[in-house]
């Protein structure tokens, strides 16, 4: 079972720390138009949505790329992008089905989770615990929690 | 470009040129930026002596060099002019992502002069600036106004503005980030206002640097722990939990809560609109400025009525104003005057403080339903606070009075001594005869009645560094005095005053030191402060204000509070005054001396003159 990045967005208080600590860890500066991860705000919900890449098992991004610059290591399920290889087509871009593939113009090159070989910053620096990285089976107490909340609801209707 | 991106926008709004210069490199080691840089700028350039709201003041927008940096609660910026409720300096402090959007666009701040003869605003996005048609947006809402600017310009970029307080003046119009983060004090909203600029919007794609990468996290990594680990800012915290509402029951508990606009100091019904209760019935979560592990912001739902939805929760002072101050323990009517007053672009504290002098007005026989659109106005009535509010706001019928604050509300009717303020702007939510530090921190602040510029409230009340007998005046002058200048470094930093609950000189020198790699000791940062407080004593100074205006209304001075630890006790104020003029190196009547001017290396107009 590989580990991933589980995010709660119930927790998260939009203080972008993990955008800005990506970009720091990445590329050296705080920007974090140029970090891998995006919160997303929804001000009618009072809501705020990390966003980060999934490591799909198929990832699209992979498949796309022409000069295979794109890789997905079997061992950690890490989807990596090789930047030497890369032409910047943008092509993965477009491809993402969630948008998670960052492309900075500045830079110009793609940016995207490499999970930070094993310690995701955006993780350690949390300061909400709306990120948390680990087993991916882990989550079935997640899905034992939004059951839960059906089995309320039956009941209520049950009366 | 380290901590400062060094790039300064200047906006002519008389003539709509737009410039970009270098920032003064020299004044910004010596003021930081924000509230000092700002401050710093607004003295060269304008005469102290103008009206606040004529093309002459400026309108300055000014972020500070760890703005925008993974430093602790580093959101921050001010906004600066003179101030049109106290004809002070004005500097007020907003967090949220706006001041950070800035730097990221590659900019410390934005200089607006003169006035525009139709309603404009101003598009930032990198390099490209320009000021664009605001007519559509005249006479529109906070939230409206955001709304409109993120759909027609970037959806992800990040929204400064005003309300239609702002727009008609209103003298405590604030300026509104993301909809509900306000520079809230001073009315420098109607400076914007006066200006004919509706907005700013910004979105910037450029890192910001700091000097040494290394040390700065190892700095930042220590600040973020201590943090998080202290029992009022961290996980589980009284800030985290409750929000800054956690005060009512501590204030009240203390005595010093004022009621029923400053009568008396303890509420009977304060755990009707303590934190507790809001937390417990109308919180939907918590919201944190950028970078910031505290996370104190409140987003609550309000469940009935016009204003019915998921809205930004009042602060302490907010909610005090529009609750115990006008004897109101209705939470949902508190909730929904705060949030008219973040749609409309008002500071609550003045808002709901006016209304509270109006309530003790009529309660008096001083106005009467016939001054009051033919209406009661009673303390406790709740559904006066958001109606009086919506007035003020449009500035209909007597809102059009209750728009000049309660000082001038009140003179024009006999009797400015029921008005709670000091230079004209109303104190806050912390009575000064129970809390003798606080008395001396609302007479000497530079901006008129406020309690963050140097809150006496951490030592006197929660004990935070050191717990301090409130009721005692000796030594209240030196602490007060290393306050004032640690906040107004940190203010210029430019970082949250909330970290101070947990970090020290140390700690965020620092973070400073390693942003900007220079090195400066803690005592020369500190300095800086120093410095920043008195440069803005001089231009009060030169605006006309003296000894005779550091002073508390006379309910403090002479009225005693009747219950709790400081029962039969006023403000003793004059004893205080004297210390402190002596310790801050001031002649007897409150001005800098010349060897202070000169071993704080503040260049004034005296000394350029004399070259």
């Amino acid at each position: 079972m590989s580990k991933g990045i589980v995010i709660s967005p119930e927790k998260c208080t939009g203080c972008r720390t993990c955008e800005l600590v990506c970009s720091f860890y990445k590329i050296d500066t705080f920007n974090p138009k140029d970090a891998a991860i995006s919160v997303l705000s929804y001000d009618e919900a009072g809501l705020q949505v990390p966003m980060v890449c999934m490591q799909c098992d198929e990832p699209h991004c992979m498949t796309v790329c022409t000069v295979n610059a794109i890789t997905k290591d079997s061992k950690t399920g890490t989807v990596n992008v090789d930047s030497d290889k890369c032409i910047g087509c943008k092509m993965c871009v477009s491809a993402c089905p969630f948008g998670n593939m960052t492309y900075s113009s500045r830079l110009k090159k793609v940016i995207k989770c490499d999970l930070c070989d094993g310690y995701p910053q955006c993780v350690r620096l949390c300061p909400s615990g709306a990120l948390e990285y680990k087993e991916l089976d882990s989550t079935l107490q997640k899905r034992k929690n939004i059951a839960s909340q059906f089995v309320e609801t039956l009941r209520e209707g049950a009366k | 470009m380290n901590g400062w991106t060094e790039k300064l926008i200047r906006v002519n709004l008389s003539d709509k040129t737009i410039k970009v210069e270098k920032l003064n490199m020299e004044d910004a080691k010596l003021y930081l930026g924000g509230r000092g840089l700002g401050s710093k700028y607004l003295y060269d350039e304008i005469d102290p002596e103008i009206e606040p709201l004529s093309p002459e003041n400026k309108l300055i927008f000014m972020t500070g060099p760890m703005t925008g940096t993974y430093a602790t609660c580093a959101g921050r910026f001010n906004v600066v002019a003179k101030a049109p409720l106290t004809g002070t300096i004005g500097a007020a402090n907003s967090g949220g992502h706006f001041g950070p959007e800035l730097k990221f666009a590659g900019y410390d701040g934005i200089i607006f002069e003169g006035k525009s003869e139709e309603p404009v605003y101003l598009h930032i996005n990198d390099d490209k600036i320009e000021l664009k048609c605001a007519k559509h947006l005249w006479g529109k809402n906070v939230t409206e106004t955001t709304d409109i600017l993120l759909q027609e310009n970037e959806e992800d970029a990040k929204v400064s503005c005003i309300g239609p307080a702002g727009e008609k003046l209103v003298l405590f119009a604030t300026v509104m980030n993301e909809k509900d983060r306000a520079a809230g004090r001073s009315g420098i909203g109607a400076v914007m206002g006066s200006k004919n600029l509706k907005a700013v919007v910004v979105k910037g794609t450029n890192g910001i640097g700091v000097a040494n990468k290394t040390e700065f996290m190892k700095a930042t990594m220590e600040s973020r722990d201590k943090i998080l680990a202290n029992p009022v800012s961290g996980k589980g915290g009284g800030l985290a939990t409750y929000g800054t509402q956690v005060l009512v029951n501590i204030l009240n508990e203390s005595h010093a809560l004022p009621t029923n606009n400053w009568q008396t100091s303890r509420f009977e019904d304060a755990d009707k609109i303590s934190g507790e209760f809001l937390t417990e019935n109308y919180l939907v979560r918590n919201k944190a400025c950028f970078a910031c592990p505290i996370g104190c912001g409140r987003v609550i739902k309000i469940p009935d009525g016009k204003y019915k939805g998921i809205v930004a929760g009042p602060e302490y002072e907010a909610g005090w104003s529009f609750g115990a101050s006008s004897g109101i323990n209705d939470m949902n009517a508190i909730d929904k005057a705060n949030h008219v007053c973040n749609l409309l672009g008002m500071d609550p504290i003045t808002m709901g403080s006016t209304i509270a002098c109006a309530m003790e007005l009529y309660e008096k026989g001083i106005i009467t339903k016939k001054d009051l659109d033919g209406k009661e106005l009673k303390f406790g009535d709740a559904e006066s606070i958001i109606e009086w509010t919506e007035k003020t706001g449009n500035r209909e019928g007597f809102g059009d009075i209750m728009a000049l604050g309660s000082y001038r509300m009140a003179e024009k009717y006999g009797h400015p001594e029921y008005s709670m303020t000091v230079k004209k702007q109303e104190m806050p939510a912390y009575d000064g005869r129970a809390i003798q530090g606080m008395a001396l921190e609302y007479a000497t602040s530079n901006r008129g009645g406020c309690h963050v510029r140097g809150y006496l409230t951490s030592p006197e009340v929660l004990g935070i560094p050191i717990k301090t007998d409130p009721l005692v005046t000796e030594g209240k002058a030196a602490l007060l005095k290393l306050f004032q200048d640690l906040t107004a470094m940190i203010d210029s930093s430019d970082i949250c005053l909330f970290t101070t609950f947990a970090l020290g000189l140390p700690e965020i020198s620092a973070m400073l030191r390693n942003t900007i790699g220079i090195n400066m000791t803690d005592e020369e940062i500190l300095l800086a402060g120093e410095r920043i407080w008195n440069l803005e004593r001089l231009f009060n100074i030169e605006a006309g204000f003296n000894r005779n205006d550091d002073t508390l209304p006379p309910r403090l001075l002479n009225e005693t509070l009747t219950t709790g630890p400081a029962k039969g006790r006023v403000a003793d104020l004059d004893v205080m005054l004297d210390e402190y003029y002596k310790l801050r190196g001031w002649d007897e009547y409150g001005v800098p001396t010349e060897e202070k001017v000169e071993a704080l290396s503040i260049s004034t107009k005296a000394t350029e003159a004399s070259f």
